[in-house]
């Protein structure tokens, strides 16, 4: 007899790729999955900065679905060549810089380039038709098929009963009539399958896991791109941006501001890499300056790191300024007035 | 006889998945028995860790928390 048949599942750590993985290796395939890296994902980073966070399970959301369904998981950093997806995505962004349906062949691709590699017979998602706007449409589910090169060898098993047959299913690796028909935006089939396998909570992302799909955040990343003229960006700039409270009072520089102690701590170890204020009459943020600030403009930083400090009604703070040069100084300001500060320098 | 060796991996300042990343690829270039120190920042990490060492089936031998720092020692295992 030959050895079950291998599918390598890519694993979100949300409740559809869990459901997708858990049907097929219900049919007896060997199933392990692959998470993706792109440094824009939600989970991780920001539960470890704000305090307020910590409080909320540290999972990493992946590594538990996986858990759940008892198959190892690989988690593949690629950083580096998710940025061409971000800067040029060939079927453009969706409602933000979420250039989902590029990111989806993306991730396809190299889950084909993987079974290659591994020796595995085919790929699983937990697309369904129409449960995304941008990337799960009756339209996109070929093209991600046919750009990833993955053609007949990816397998949607919560929605395949409303697509063409698969290799899997036209080989009998895996029977058809066992596969789903979920279609459009509703949860209801998959909460119900989740029951009936004894999933209990799971993640629900809202509007999936990944910051380019929130628009507070693809404006900081638009902002950071305009300002410095180029369409480029390191893993440093991308978690900065989820940091922190940014104002832009120049175009050629903008203040990243600490909102509580486990930011500070966080800005803390970026503080030589950028010039940076704290004042130290008063407890008050951490501030970095990103881009190139004149020595006329320190007094302006100094009083907006005033401002967002404990001595915001004091008449005067006392600013500690260490310069990218290495200099340090200290000023004594009065802290700049909340209405004083353009709507509009708030990114 | 076999040969063991005590591996160390220094992701400090490293926010999650990385240091997990960074593990998964350490233990990669390591054999059966080998040991490796992972020293890390991110308090996610004492979860994390321990969690992909359950999935891919490698040991974790213990946690040890100093200050801000974190030692999570793991075994490699058979995969």
């Amino acid at each position: 007899m030959k050895d079950a048949r291998k599918a390598v599942a890519l694993i979100s750590g949300g409740l559809d790729s869990l459901l997708a993985a858990k049907v097929i290796q219900q049919q007896g395939v060997h199933v392990e999955g692959i998470n993706f890296y792109t440094g824009f994902c939600v989970e991780g980073h920001t539960h470890a900065i704000r305090k307020k966070d910590r409080a909320k399970p540290k999972r990493n959301n992946a590594l538990w679905v996986a858990e759940q369904l008892g198959i190892k998981l690989h988690i593949v950093d690629i950083i580096e060549e998710y940025k061409d997806v971000v800067i040029n995505p060939k079927h453009g962004y969706g409602a933000n810089l979420n250039p989902c349906l590029d990111c989806k062949v993306f991730m396809v691709q190299k889950a084909r380039e993987w079974i290659e590699k591994n020796d595995f017979d085919f790929i699983i998602t937990g697309e369904v038709i129409g449960q995304r706007p941008k990337s799960q449409r009756k339209d996109t589910m070929p093209v991600i098929a046919r750009e990833s090169g993955a053609d007949q060898l990816l397998l949607r098993p919560l929605c395949a009963k409303n697509l063409e047959p698969t290799t899997p299913e036209l080989e009998g690796w895996v029977d058809r009539e066992k596969l789903h028909d979920f279609e459009g935006r509703t949860r209801k089939p998959q909460m119900a399958l989740a029951k009936q396998f004894g999933f209990e909570d799971y993640a629900q992302p809202a509007g999936g896991c990944c910051f380019l799909t929130d628009a507070q955040y693809s404006h900081k990343l638009a902002d950071m791109w305009k300002a410095r003229g180029d369409r480029k960006y390191e893993l440093d700039d991308i978690m900065l941006l989820k940091v922190g409270r940014h104002l832009r009072p120049r175009s050629h520089f903008k203040m990243i501001i600490g909102r509580e102690d486990g930011e500070n701590k966080f800005l803390h170890g970026y503080r030589k890499q950028y010039t940076h204020l704290f004042t130290t009459s008063h407890k008050g943020p951490l501030v970095l300056i990103d881009g190139k600030i004149e020595e006329d403009e320190l007094e302006l930083a100094a009083q907006i790191t005033a401002r967002f400090s404990q001595g915001r009604n004091a008449d005067k703070v006392d600013v500690e300024i260490h310069t990218l040069a290495g200099e340090s100084l200290v000023r004594q300001v009065t802290p700049i007035a909340g209405e004083a500060i353009p709507r509009e320098w708030y990114l | 006889m076999v040969f063991v060796s005590e591996a160390q991996l220094d992701a400090r300042r490293m926010l999650c998945p990385m240091p997990v990343i960074r593990t998964q690829q350490k233990v990669e270039q390591l054999h059966t028995g080998d040991t490796l120190a992972v020293l890390c920042t991110d308090p996610g990490a004492i979860h994390d860790i321990p969690a992909w060492c359950r999935v891919n089936g490698h040991e974790l031998i213990d946690i040890e928390q100093k200050d801000d720092e974190i030692t999570i020692r793991i075994r490699v295992c058979e995969a």
